[in-house]
């Protein structure tokens, strides 16, 4: 992983001095441990700000888009799929982005840490080594293997390469095999209607309506989202459940086809709801409907914006 | 929407061109008497506060 940084800090300082990009787009440490923050660097010397390491969970597609200059970006697999979504969705050119890719071996839940040293105090700093995260508080200290504290959607994820990349910083890693993404949906579609409507409904019951998954998703890019909206007012703004589960479908069903499933939304959450829980539903259906990933190719439409004759339409009566 | 909990056949789809004018009287008996027999939607509905 400190190979990974001193990498992207060449890379990055090498693409701005020779002019290749204006501005660079990747992580620096955050401000609390476990937390790194997207950080823009516009000169060569700024470089070293750069770092790398198992808590670059946000997904910097979202910084990419209504920009003039041109912009090299750090991507894992799953923003590079969600970059590929903006380049098809015409957001961004192809060649307005230089995208750096990094080989992804997951990235780790803080909560899931949080959790588990909860008893021992808070966590003041993190460092890593070998596959391994160590945590240390003022009067603890506690090392995970980081297999064990991946953040779910990085424990079935199936591209952790980039998918397009102008340069890669490191050999690709070995992809996961044998895993099925969709072992949770399917217990859940396997429930009755009252049991599902119940799950669903605790799933949200938390939700205080921020929107911080929104913010953190890099598909929800709307000037005015339809949960601002007034006139007409789509959603009650409310935190009655009707309204509260009104906006977690809606949000949804706005990423379907599109969703990379990159867990930037889950991490974002201020109270830990699995928003991911309503858009796996819909990546399971675009994989077994239309045999569609998304973010996986430039070359063709997504399924929600094109007709094809062998379309399943037997709902439609 | 199956899926968060809405009964199977509460929600339906249907085509029907406006020269269908049959097919259109044939949906919509079909679908109320679909929905009758579920009953009244008591899920996902909001309750306002009365207010005098
Ligand atoms: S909905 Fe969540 S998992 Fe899907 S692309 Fe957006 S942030 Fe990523
Ligand atoms: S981030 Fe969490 S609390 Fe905020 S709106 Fe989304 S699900 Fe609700």
């Amino acid at each position: 992983m400190i190979d990974y940084t001193q990498k992207i800090r060449e890379i990055a300082a090498r693409l701005l001095k020779e002019g290749t990009v204006d501005m660079v787009i990747g992580f620096r440490k955050g401000t609390v441990p476990m937390m790194n923050e997207p950080c823009f660097i516009r000169k060569p010397e700024e470089a070293d700000r750069l770092v790398w390491d198992s808590h670059c969970g946000i997904n910097l597609a979202n910084y990419l888009y209504d920009r003039k200059e041109k912009i090299g970006v750090v991507a894992k697999g799953c923003d590079s799929r969600n970059i590929v979504t903006h380049i098809v969705e015409n957001k961004i050119k192809r060649e307005q982005v230089h995208v750096i890719g990094v080989p992804c071996t997951g990235m780790a839940d803080k909560r899931r840490i949080g959790a588990l040293s909860e008893k021992d105090g808070e966590i003041r700093e993190v460092s890593e080594k070998e596959g391994r995260i160590t945590v240390k508080g003022d009067s603890f200290t506690k090392t995970f293997e980081k297999k064990e504290v991946l953040q779910d959607n990085c424990t079935t994820c199936l591209h952790r390469n980039p998918v397009i990349h102008d340069e890669m910083i490191a050999e690709p890693v070995e992809e996961q095999t044998g895993i099925d993404p969709f072992e949770d949906v399917k217990r859940i579609e396997a429930l009755s209607p009252e049991e599902k409507r119940a799950y669903f409904q605790g799933l949200v019951a938390d939700c205080i309506r921020c929107y911080a998954c929104r913010n953190a998703c890099p598909l929800c890019y709307c000037p005015t989202c339809f949960v601002d909206e007034s006139r007409p007012q789509w959603v009650g703004k409310s935190i009655d459940p009707t309204d509260t589960m009104t906006f977690h479908f809606l949000r949804a069903y706005h990423c379907a086809g599109r969703c990379t499933d990159c867990g930037a939304c889950e991490r974002a959450c201020p109270v830990g709801i699995r928003v991911r829980q309503f858009t796996k539903k819909l990546n399971k259906d675009c994989v077994e409907l239309f045999d569609w990933e998304a973010g996986l190719t430039l070359d063709e439409r997504p399924p929600l914006d094109t007709y094809r004759p062998q379309d399943p339409n037997d709902f439609i009566k | 929407m199956t899926h968060i909990g809405i009964e199977p056949g509460r929600l339906q789809f249907s085509w029907i061109s406006s020269a269908e004018a049959t097919k259109f009287v044939d949906v919509v008996k079909d679908v109320t008497d679909a929905i009758r027999a579920l009953g009244p939607n008591t899920h996902f509905v909001k309750t306002l506060p009365k207010v005098a």
